[in-house]
């Protein structure tokens, strides 16, 4: 019974949503202490960059984890998706007046919304960056890195994408709905996550909850702010 | 004494239960597979019956109209559960609180059953904690104690106010314990109609599937009837809109005596009537007397501007107000037993001094209580010159921590704060004291037919102390039928399944169809709520909080009268087979109208004042009860014989060997 | 006070309901929600149509049978109560009431507004329970102390009446917070915390059989709760299951 307690459950399936969400957040925290490296001016700063992505590329814990950070992605996408048919299913019949407004946030009513469009998002920002550096056509610039290999320049690649004068701009606000959708998304999953493993305690709550909060406001808003300053701060290559 | 044989054992009065216990047939494990018991009603008394006798190996079938067992209206009670467990080491015992429960009945209980509650009342609070019951506890981690009325000691343990829901989850939990055993087979959704009556004795029942509308014989060797009392005779009532007394009433019919009718416990402090509209009514645990203290205005004056909105309780100064209570009472002051408490609220109203439209209430005031406990909490938290402010916020918290639902319940009702202003509260009926006459082992008058909890007459006398309805349901449930019954149950090991193909079966099924289809095809105009409001208004007027010959006669002609229109005029909408509520109230209020006039009947033959029976004849120049020991020491038991009017009286005389009577006095 | 009242009206459990409206004069700001449907079903009954079929027993919020999706809310507008506690002081005059039963698979209708909740009971039989004999032979009461806030916080569990309102409410309808409060008590126990890893285990196997709906923590289900039954309860379940699970 405990093991197919672990999987099939309805609870088992809160634990892996909340499991591989949680771990989510903290690879949004790494991802973002990458970007926020783009702020940066001057001539280091491609270098830096781009040594920091071959070392993101190369290192072999680093692609463990990103192996694990795409399972995370899958495993969420594909639970949420379980968890949505299934509970349809617990009410065939709707309410003709239905006001769930007046007892929970929009945002917890609305994972799958808020999760569906983040995947698009994840679709787009994979084609953008991760195809071409793994599969753009040779007109890439390449980079030379410290010990003389040639890889493909991510951060011109960057840079030239947020400052494109026609698409620039319209990628920046693509980028900026997404992290907006990405903030509701934690506004209710970080503090939901703990809440599923059975953290929750008077004393604590308070600080789960704010957190969750700050967490939900900065790092999307971290995230948004680096293509708007690309484009309209840093200076043009 | 004829017919009654109350069977109570021989020997000193502390020793009767463990020798009969010691000298009863038992049966053994093996065969008590073979024995099939059913039980109508899931309250504490059915419940625990249910649980503790599949446990015991019975098969077990329970029968509650309720979609659920634990629904059953014991979950209303609020204050608490008595028990001579003298954890607070105030001089309790089980001979005190065997006393205590003769002398609240006003001497008109059976010696030997109230003993015997006392005696396993310790045992329920332990077989309850077992079971996960989460009552009070001190920060010591040990059980909180309260005082209840009409005693001297604090014996009542407690779950806030929701003590009943607590007790009742428990026995649920035991039960849900065998359903998964398979031993106990929940019928829910299903009414009783009538019992099966097999060479005179308790065979099976009759019993309506609720929500298909199929009737369905169910045969056992034995039946329990635990379907709670009759309160609702007087349409308003706490009782739950559900609580009836069918199952009750058809057993008699069948040859169960029914005993003392007329002993019905009108509860003190309820939210009074607002207006017609009323369905039913609301008690505010008698534990709020414990801090609340009861008045009205002292002058006439007052309380006709009270009455008209011109003047606000809280503006009238203290030497105006009335604590008629601690007036009269002085040794128990707002701690007076039920019944002396109600006949107390309505004679000031009678007088003219009621504080609300009607004219029908009596306020029960915290502002002390809250001075009384901040002052305390000031004194705790060495808060040092307190503002008035300060002591009574806090006052107010310590009140809320005790009674917080209760005020909560109270302001949603009534749209009045109890914190602010006193609340307003008026006698209603509660409890109901008669029931099925049982002798010790609690068999009715009919072999194999048992009866537990508030259905039979046994324990509270003329008047129920508070707390005691609770532990005498549990008492009867866990601790006396599973005794009892084995020893009537011992004779049946070889009788093999009643089959349920015989004609007495048959012909009761056939009964039951003919009344339901008198029902749907009476063509008549008036619903079945305006004969039961009807009938309502005649026993709470005639037949309610103090009755008079002249009443009585009256009302016994207008139930006659009303039962006569009811069958030419009542008109049920809908079929029989599926789920018709209007069908199910019509075979509920056909019988009430039949108890009521037994029940005035009752009141009628007993000339003599006593517990909640009081005769407006037979009074104390004070207005206190008086009793009539020489002609009335003795329990009423009517045998039907066709019609509720030809009722015969059978009388059990009742003995007290350990008790001194006395006059019941509070002062 | 005149309402314009819309109910769910269904024949029985296998029939196509629908709304039907009416309308309804007279009523009494006093008087509670049922009771204003009291007053409609005597109209009804009057003029030979059959009245609204609804569940209710002890009318004072404790017994947990009524039920009731009032204009979209479980047990209506008004917090920490049940239907038969909501009064009509809570509308006002002209107001249109949309009435409907509580609606989940694993809460079939029967009639009109009647659900089958059999399901919730189903859930209790599977472990609901700590598995001591009846039979009055146990250690005395005080024996075991229990710290009073953990008596506390079982009896805060245990103040669900089991209507149902937070599988109304839940947008899922998910049984959790019920199942969760019944795990909770016993848990919480020194008494119950023996077979606490079977008793989770078992009802929450029947709970996913009963075909509710998942938790997503929207906590819709505290909010609509009569007795305020708390989201904590949710969290220790998780808790006490995913113990039970990798023990």
């Amino acid at each position: 019974m405990a093991k197919s307690a672990l999987l099939k459950s309805s609870l088992a399936k809160k634990y892996w949503m909340a499991f591989t969400g949680l771990f989510l957040c903290l690879f949004l925290v790494g991802h973002l202490a990458g970007n926020l490296q783009l702020l940066a001016s001057g001539a280091g700063a491609r270098d830096q960059f781009n040594e920091y992505a071959l070392f993101m590329t190369t290192n072999p814990a680093v692609r463990v984890l990103s192996i694990v950070t795409f399972a995370s992605i899958l495993f969420h996408v594909i639970d949420g998706i379980i968890l949505t048919v299934n509970n349809r299913k617990a009410r065939p019949q709707g309410y003709v007046s239905f006001k769930p407004a007046t007892n929970s946030k929009w945002s917890s009513r609305n994972m799958g919304i808020l999760g569906t469009v983040i995947l698009a998002f994840i679709v787009i920002h994979l084609i953008n960056f991760w195809g071409e550096m793994k599969f753009g056509g040779l007109d890439n610039t390449v980079y030379t890195t410290a010990s003389g290999e040639e890889v493909k320049d991510l951060y011109t690649l960057t840079v030239k994408t947020f400052q494109d004068p026609e698409m620039g701009l319209v990628w920046a606000v693509i980028y900026l709905v997404a992290m907006i959708a990405i903030a509701f998304h934690l506004y209710h999953g970080f503090g939901s996550g703990f809440q599923s493993l059975g953290v929750n305690h008077p004393k604590y709550n308070n600080f789960i909850r704010k957190t969750g909060v700050a967490f939900a406001i900065l790092v999307p808003l971290a995230f948004a702010i680096i293509p708007f300053y690309i484009y309209f701060v840093l200076e043009k290559i | 004494m004829g017919v009654l044989d109350s069977k109570v054992p021989q020997g000193p009065l502390a020793e009767k239960w463990v020798k009969h216990k010691n000298d009863i047939n038992l049966v053994n494990p093996a065969n008590k597979r073979n024995i099939d018991v059913i039980v109508v009603g899931t309250g504490l008394a059915g419940g625990s019956a249910a649980a503790t006798l599949a446990e015991l190996g019975y098969n077990v079938k329970t029968f509650c109209y309720q979609d659920s067992p634990r629904r059953a209206h014991s979950i209303a009670a609020q204050g608490g559960i008595n028990a001579a467990k003298n954890y607070q080491g105030d001089g309790d015992s089980d001979y005190r609180l065997f006393y205590d429960t003769v002398k609240g009945g006003d001497y008109r209980a059976r010696e030997a059953n109230v003993y015997r509650l006392a005696e396993v009342s310790g045992n329920i609070i332990d077989q309850c904690v077992a079971q996960g019951v989460p009552f009070a506890r001190e920060y010591g981690g040990l059980l909180d104690n309260r005082s209840f009325g009409g005693v001297l000691v604090s014996r009542t343990f407690y779950a806030k106010g929701q003590t009943g829901q607590q007790l009742l989850l428990g026995c649920y939990s035991a039960m849900n314990r065998q359903i998964n055993r398979g031993k106990i087979k929940s019928y829910t959704r299903h009414e009783m109609l009538d019992v099966v009556i097999v060479d005179g004795k308790a065979r099976g029942i009759i019993a309506r599937n609720l929500v298909t509308g199929e009737i369905e014989r169910h045969s056992a060797h034995a039946v329990v009837i635990a379907s709670g009392g009759y309160g609702n005779v007087f349409f308003l009532s706490t009782n739950a809109m559900g609580s009836n007394a069918t199952a009750a009433w058809k057993v008699h019919k069948k040859g169960a005596f029914f005993a003392n009718p007329c002993f019905t416990q009108i509860h003190p402090t309820c939210i009074p009537v607002s207006g017609d509209h009323q369905s039913k009514l609301t008690l505010m645990s008698e534990s709020l007397r414990n801090d609340g203290r009861i008045w009205v205005p002292k002058k006439l004056e007052d309380a006709q501007a009270i009455r008209e909105g011109r003047l606000k309780p809280t503006e009238l100064a203290e030497e105006d107000r009335d604590y008629y209570l601690e007036r009269r009472y002085p040794a128990f002051g707002n701690l007076v037993p039920r019944d002396v408490a109600s006949r107390a609220a309505k004679e000031r109203c009678d007088a003219g001094f009621g504080v609300n439209k009607t004219g029908e209430a009596v306020y029960l005031d915290f502002s002390s209580a809250f001075m009384r406990y901040g002052k305390e909490a000031v004194a705790t938290q060495k808060i040092e010159n307190a503002s008035e402010e300060k002591i009574l916020e806090l006052g107010k918290q310590v009140v809320e921590a005790k009674y917080g639902n209760l005020f909560q319940m109270y302001e949603k009702i009534v749209d009045e704060n109890p914190y602010e202003t006193p609340m307003k509260i008026y006698p209603a009926v509660h409890y109901t004291m008669g029931g099925l006459w049982v002798d010790y082992n609690l068999q009715t008058t009919v072999p194999g037919l048992f009866a537990a909890g508030e259905a039979n007459f046994s324990d509270h006398g003329a008047n129920r102390l508070g707390a005691s309805a609770l532990m005498q349901g549990l008492a009867d449930g866990y601790f006396v039928l599973p005794y009892t019954m084995g020893d009537y149950l011992a004779a049946d090991i070889r009788t093999g399944k009643i089959p349920t193909d015989s004609k007495e079966f048959d012909e009761a099924e056939s009964r039951v169809r003919e009344q339901l289809e008198k029902f749907i095809n009476s063509k008549g105009t008036r619903s079945v709520d305006d004969f039961h409001k009807r009938l309502g208004k005649i026993m709470w007027n005639k037949v309610g909080m103090s009755r008079n010959a002249e009443g009585l006669k009256e009302a016994i002609e207008e139930i006659k009268a009303l039962r006569e229109e009811f069958w030419k005029d009542v008109k049920v909408p809908g079929g029989i087979n599926e789920m018709n509520p209007e069908l199910e109230k019509a075979g509920r209020v056909a019988d009430f109208l039949e108890l009521g006039e037994l029940f005035a009947k009752d009141a009628l033959h007993r000339e003599e004042s006593c517990g909640g029976h009081f005769r407006e004849e037979y009074q104390t120049e004070e207005g206190e009860a008086l009793r009539d020991d020489e002609n009335f020491m003795y329990v009423a038991a009517w045998e039907f014989t066709g019609k509720p009017g030809d009722a015969i009286l059978h009388k059990e005389e009742l003995k007290y060997e350990n008790i001194e009577v006395k006059t019941r006095s509070y002062k | 006070m005149n309402l314009t009242l819309k109910i769910w009206r269904q024949k029985d459990a296998n029939a196509k309901g629908g709304i039907q409206t009416y309308q309804l004069g007279g009523v009494d700001p006093d008087m509670s929600f049922l009771e204003m449907l009291d007053v409609l079903n005597q109209e009804l009954i009057e003029k030979g149509d059959e009245p609204v079929v609804f569940d209710h027993d002890c009318r004072e919020g404790i017994c947990g049978t009524c039920s009731l999706q009032i204009n979209g809310e479980p047990h209506g507008p008004d917090r920490g109560i049940t239907t038969c506690q909501l009064h009509m002081r809570m509308f006002k005059d002209g107001d249109t009431i949309t009435i409907e039963p509580f609606r989940a698979a694993a809460f079939p209708v029967i009639k009109d507004l009647v659900v089958d909740r059999t399901s919730f009971e189903r859930i209790q039989q599977a472990g609901g329970y700590i598995s001591v004999n009846t039979s009055g032979n146990t250690q005395d009461a005080n024996s075991i102390p229990v710290a009073k806030d953990k008596a506390d916080a079982a009896f805060y569990a245990a103040t669900c009446i089991g209507c149902g309102a937070c599988v109304a409410a839940c947008k899922n309808a998910s049984a959790m917070l019920f199942t969760s409060a019944k795990v909770s008590q016993m848990a919480l126990l020194p008494q119950g915390e023996v077979e606490a890893t079977r008793r989770v285990l078992a009802m929450v196997e029947q709970m996913d059989k009963e075909g509710f709906g998942n938790c997503t923590n929207t906590g819709a289900c505290e909010i609509e709760c009569p007795k305020g039954i708390s989201l904590e309860n949710i969290a220790r379940m998780n808790r006490e299951y995913l113990k039970a699970s990798v023990k």
